[in-house]
């Protein structure tokens, strides 16, 4: 049914200016956004070709499409890609970005300026990253670990920590620009209790960003050092301490997990509240559990170092620690379930999504404590285990948060409504297609096949191949709301401002939103997630979009 | 859905008591852009976005002191023998000037904020001067270190070096070559700092000399003298960790 509207359309960030310049010059918070989401898609699709080639490569016990050094080099790129270039910029550099001032009822971040430059540094980072896969690359595996990467590969080591330095100085403004515009840019009324949790997961999300990604910048800067001018600063031949190195990179990536995650947490909550019509439930909890997981994050790195050689009553504290930071996770998880408890729950594309992440995220975290234990650590370090722990945390935890914001927020974002039908049904592929790509990599990994080798003993190949037939099924998932979101921004039928009947601060402006958001500054007086005072006052439901 | 008017709702020459406003954009100010509501507001962004990034860059040398620590521990004797090679007198004489740019700092910042233009001029004038006598100071002691061979890479040389207190001991050059690796990274990024600084206060100057700041309007001058004085406490905790080791009267 197509509406007749008479009215030419109204004036909005997307209809504002035309032309290339008025792209890559806007200091719009929601334009940067877009440009992020374009470029971070383009390395999910990089970093998932890598994928692809790896599971292919699985799929038989002997080393056929690849030799052991293409091998290598296929899995470090697929992690560098995916974690410094997709994941850590994905859900703050698109989401954040286009929401964070919208949420608190601000024109703009506080440094629009700024902005621009975390992309263009994004961008350079990533021009130089691409320039070092295309002229041979890295194999040392994502993590740089010396002295194998100072003094033995002779792979492009130097190029690909340049370009994380750089893509890391971008993260590091992002993360400034979202605490300051928390701090000063929130409107009248908008105080630290009514904030909607994604803001409160975007604070911890900054913090750790802003405390943790200059130390992995310095780090890379030794290293750089170490490999050009041959000392030995991490390397023991020469004296150097290669646990020093591992104690400052994970110092950095392990918080990092939670520059994935915590953001994913976020859209989350503000899911589960709209298509529940409840507010969420232990609000504050929910709130500071964010800044809890920040905290504790920074303390529990060593736990990669188990089998390293670090102390018995270090690694004892470590494990201790790494149990403590499932707290706030889980009173996350929790509360989550207790906002389910009698709601009125709607079965829309993002609820399933947001369904999926409770289920996965569970899993991958649950499987964390395992991996936490020191006793079972020794057993399954360095196996697939490990690997499908992390994936389900990162693309079962962060990718489908993700994926659920991507449709919760899209008719804000466009203006358009995105087809629920194959929505749903993609969200379904992609839950099918996750687990049957990573349940297998828990047992493979149990009974002991390790991470990172071309080939396999004979009797893994029943589970590798469930694993990469579920691959394929989960690039169909991937693949589909890319199509269909394009699809729609040509055919989709317009968004009204507010198509999901939702609380909070974006959704009062129309859709897409003005340049500066709002036409008149809001005054807020209610709580976040007052969903019983707007059914009540509405009293209708949520009207199935699409 | 309660939508209130404006906040603040008056007119700049309201707003800027004693300033003549040019007309801009939508009647703005034109030192306040146009996503802030009020000089106020746009004044504390500014400066707790200088603060964070500070935060950011004590992290960013926090690694270094920390991998410091840990080899100072493991090789105290080599750390102190190779620090005894530094030159003491001009590693103080630089810290004296780098505390003397900071009272310049303050100074341009007072006035800029009570309006006192040549006092100003001249103190951001005489910081850049202290900047630039800092950066050739380290010139002059980085070319001492080539002509002994003591920078680290295939040329460096530690041959025979006694460890102090130990008479007939020798240091181990791979372990002082740890010394002077930290030695050139953390200095090289302490100047690689104070050269940005040197930029800034050369833009403060230009815009200082055409008039831009006022009493109402002086946040680049606060928060470029944030970042100096920064740079300042990076050196201040340098200078005893690199050249005072183990140095007895």
């Amino acid at each position: 049914m197509a509406t007749e509207n008479p009215q030419p359309e109204r004036v909005n960030y997307l209809n504002k200016e035309y032309g290339v310049g008025s792209w890559l010059l806007t200091t719009d918070h929601k334009r940067i956004a877009l440009l992020y989401l374009i470029s971070i898609t383009f390395f999910f699709f990089i970093g998932g070709f890598f994928a692809l080639l790896i599971r292919l490569e699985l799929l038989t016990p002997a080393g056929d499409l690849v030799q052991a050094d293409t091998y290598n080099k296929l899995f470090t790129m697929h992690g560098m890609v995916m974690i410094f270039f997709f994941l850590i910029p994905s859900i703050p550099a698109v989401l954040g970005n286009f929401l964070v001032p919208m949420m608190i009822g601000a024109k703009d971040l506080a440094f629009p300026r700024i902005n621009l430059l975390s992309w263009y540094l994004y961008i350079i980072g990533g021009v130089m990253m691409l320039h070092c896969m295309l002229t041979g690359g890295v194999d040392t595996g994502w993590t740089f670990y010396t002295p194998f990467s100072t003094a033995y590969t002779n792979t492009k080591i130097v190029e690909a920590g340049l370009a994380i330095f750089v893509a890391g100085f971008s993260s590091i403004l992002t993360g400034l620009n979202f605490v300051v515009t928390i701090h000063r840019m929130r409107a009248p009324g908008m105080t630290w209790s009514r904030l909607p949790l994604f803001i409160w997961a975007h604070y911890a999300t900054s913090i750790i960003q802003i405390l943790g990604t200059p130390v992995v910048a310095i780090t890379i800067v030794l290293v750089a050092v170490e490999r050009t001018l041959h000392l030995g600063i991490f390397d023991p031949k020469l004296g150097g301490d290669p646990l020093l190195f591992q104690h400052l990179f994970w110092f950095y990536s392990h918080p990092a997990v939670y520059i994935m995650i915590l953001p994913s947490m976020g859209i989350v909550s503000e899911i589960i509240a709209c298509f529940s019509r409840k507010r969420i439930f232990g609000y504050s909890f929910v709130a500071l559990s964010s800044i809890a997981i920040a905290v504790f994050g920074f303390l529990v790195w060593a736990h990669h170092m188990f089998v390293a050689g670090i102390s018995v009553y270090a690694a004892l504290i470590f494990s201790l620690l790494s149990y403590a930071v499932a707290v706030p996770s889980a009173v996350k998880v929790f509360n989550w379930t207790a906002t389910l408890y009698k709601g009125s729950i709607h079965y829309d594309a993002p609820m399933l999504y947001a369904f999926g992440f409770l289920g996965l995220f569970t899993m991958g975290g649950l499987t964390g404590l395992f991996l936490a234990a020191l006793g079972i650590n020794v057993h399954v370090t360095d196996t697939y285990f490990v690997v499908a722990h992390f994936h389900y945390i990162m693309v079962g935890g962060a990718v489908m948060g993700y994926l659920g914001g991507m449709h919760f927020w899209w008719p804000k974002i466009s203006g358009k409504l995105y087809p629920e039908g194959w929505a749903r049904l993609a969200a379904l592929i992609v839950f099918i297609g996750f687990n049957l790509t990573f349940f297998p990599q828990f047992i493979l990994g149990y009974v002991g096949m390790p991470r990172r080798y071309y080939q396999y003993p004979p009797e893994f190949q029943v589970l590798n191949v469930l694993s990469t037939a579920g691959a394929t099924v989960l690039g169909v998932g991937y693949l589909l709301p890319m199509i269909y979101f394009l699809w729609s921004m040509r055919y989709g039928k317009p968004a009204p401002d507010n198509p999901w009947n939702a609380a909070g601060l974006e959704w009062k402006t129309a859709s897409p939103p003005p340049t500066f958001n709002f036409d008149e500054e809001p005054v807020v007086t209610w709580e976040a997630y007052n969903y019983e005072q707007l059914d009540g006052a509405r009293k209708e439901e949520v009207p199935v979009a699409g | 859905m309660a939508l209130a008017k404006r906040r603040f709702p008056l007119p700049d020459s309201q707003t800027i008591p004693g300033q003549t406003v040019a007309v801009h954009g939508e009647g703005h100010n034109p030192a306040l852009l146009h996503h802030f509501a009020e000089q106020q507001q746009q004044r504390d962004a500014a400066s707790l976005g200088m603060w964070i990034f500070l935060a950011t860059e004590v992290m960013f040398f926090g690694g270094l002191f920390c991998a410091y620590l840990i080899y100072r521990l493991k090789y105290f004797a080599e750390f102190s023998a190779a620090s005894k090679t530094l030159a003491l007198s001009l590693g103080a004489t630089n810290t004296a000037v780098l505390i003397c740019s900071s009272l310049t700092v303050v100074l341009a910042v007072y006035a800029a904020q009570h309006a006192k233009r040549s006092m100003l001029l001249g103190n951001l004038i005489l910081t850049i001067i202290l900047g630039f006598v800092f950066l050739g100071i380290k010139a002059v002691e980085y070319n001492e270190k080539f002509e002994k061979h003591h920078v680290p890479g295939p040329s460096f040389q530690f041959n025979e070096v006694n460890i102090p207190g130990h008479p007939g001991q020798y240091a181990n050059p791979s372990h002082a070559q740890i010394f002077f690796a930290l030695y050139f990274v953390m200095t090289g990024l302490h100047a690689l700092h104070m050269i940005i600084g040197i930029g800034i206060f050369v833009w403060l100057l230009t815009a200082a000399w055409k008039g831009r700041f006022t009493p109402q309007y002086n946040t680049p001058v606060e928060i470029g003298g944030l970042y100096w004085h920064f740079v300042d406490i990076i050196w201040i905790y340098l200078f005893p960790l690199l050249y005072l080791i183990d140095r007895h009267p």
